[in-house]
């Protein structure tokens, strides 16, 4: 059976890793490919490149970062954040992005998984829905909407995604644990992959994501501060009977 | 060697062109039917879509063609394997080298995506030391040959055919160039494949 994964996401602003709190006091961390390559080498699955600064300040994406991600990196790579439309999904896409990740695009006009999923094909087309309470909201979680994450993310399979990145504001950067009503819902609603996003802080909690139906699991800070805890984390949730990349 | 990618306008080239040029290729891009028939080497790679695949090949599925028709090498990647078959449920036609229909998968997650472990067959230059390594899928078709040509698998819900191997064509579903060292690998025996080819 293909292996759940392991996925790290780093935020990116300007070309560079930031880290902060819900986009306030960044601080620059790196390069991006640097640090993808580093997360490589440790034994991360699959990375995602979230473009922050994209969908706040209405910047392009970064497609040159994206073809040198793209020369250097082994592994897969998702790029996401603020893609506006059909021709966004292209220039990210033939710079070498493996997938593109649409948000409110996607949700203010669904027609647009459609379009990509024919031109691109679904496995290369990536849903994100950031949920708050069931609820969708988009803006990087200050705008409601009028859905359920639920309706939505079946709705959003049925348009043509062909992978959900599914996160939770309720639990984002909490470390307490994935949100794992939310996960376990929509994983048993559709039949495309689920990657469970926020609030990871120890393999447990992955393993319960797992549990609940996702495919993959999102990190981010937890392994930001120490990249050698990837290896630690992948053989505990060995140990809890995961089948995971080697 | 000089490699020749087959540019049918389906993108992610750029990362095969990079992976192959670590395996010790001089990959080259091109749209000139004329450079991709005489290249000691052809890939057709890419993600995408097969129905815009096979119509992005254009007055390059002669060329491919022709290259088999002549014993040269092709190493097709994912949808380029596809386009390998005679038809598929995504979208239409291929190129007909190879008998058989690419279908939908049916299993419980589709698309089948991420790292799965490769189950060889049979032995092959292509597949020389990774028997049993993960490699990277993300795919919604697969090809079901007619013919005995498949030299590995892999299972997600039943077993789904990894790489085939037919005289001057080998097909990977995989994407070696985000396989890690198991990727580059099967590169590098694509490389010494083609030359005895």
């Amino acid at each position: 059976m293909v292996k759940k994964r392991l996925i790290a996401c780093l935020d990116v602003a300007g070309g560079r890793v930031v880290k902060g709190v819900r986009f306030e006091r960044l601080r620059d961390v790196g390069d991006p490919v640097e640090l993808a390559e580093r997360y490589s080498e440790v034994g991360v699955d699959e990375l995602v490149f979230l473009d922050i600064t994209a969908s706040v300040e209405g910047r392009e994406p970064l497609p040159a970062l994206v073809e040198r991600a793209a020369e250097r990196l082994t592994i897969p790579f998702t790029v996401g954040g603020g893609i506006a439309g059909l021709e966004d999904a292209r220039t990210l896409l033939q710079a070498g992005a493996d997938k593109v990740a649409v948000n409110r695009a996607a949700f203010d006009d669904p027609a647009l998984l459609t379009t990509l999923a024919a031109e691109f094909g679904s496995q290369a087309v990536v849903c994100a829905i950031d949920s708050r309470a069931g609820r969708v909201v988009t803006h990087g979680g200050r705008v409601p909407r009028e859905s359920s994450a639920v309706d939505w993310a079946a709705a959003a399979v049925e348009r043509g995604a062909g992978e959900l990145l599914v996160t939770s504001i309720d639990t984002d950067g909490t470390r307490a644990g994935y949100d794992l009503e939310l996960t376990g819902a929509i994983a048993t609603t559709v039949a495309v992959p689920v990657i469970a996003s926020g609030g990871a802080g120890e393999s447990r909690h992955i393993a319960d994501a797992f549990a609940a139906g996702a495919e993959a699991a999102l990190v981010a800070s937890i392994v930001h501060e120490r990249p050698e805890r990837v290896p630690e984390l992948k053989a505990e949730l060995r140990q809890a009977g995961w089948n995971l990349r080697s | 060697m000089r490699v020749v990618l087959a540019d049918y306008g389906a993108g992610n080239l750029r990362s095969v062109c990079s992976a192959l040029a670590r395996a010790g290729a001089e990959p080259v891009i091109a749209v000139d039917p004329e450079e991709v028939r005489s290249a000691p080497l052809a890939v057709v790679a890419g993600v995408g879509h097969a129905g815009a695949a096979a119509v992005g090949l254009g007055p390059l599925a002669d060329a491919l063609r022709g290259r088999a028709a002549a014993g040269r090498p092709v190493l097709g990647i994912c949808v380029g394997m596809q386009l390998f078959f005679e038809r598929s449920e995504e979208g239409g036609a291929g190129l007909g080298l190879l008998r058989g229909p690419v279908r939908r998968l049916r299993a419980r997650t589709v698309p089948h995506m991420g790292w799965n472990t490769l189950d060889t067959l049979q032995p092959s230059t292509l597949l020389a030391g990774v028997d049993g390594a993960d490699v990277y899928f993300a795919h919604s078709y697969a090809a079901e040959p007619e013919d005995e040509i498949t030299t590995a698998v892999a299972d997600h819900d039943g077993s789904i055919v990894a790489a085939v191997e037919s005289g001057p064509l080998a097909g990977v579903q995989f994407h070696p160039e985000r396989s890690g060292a198991a990727g580059a690998r099967v590169l590098e025996n694509a490389l010494r494949w083609s030359r005895s080819a």
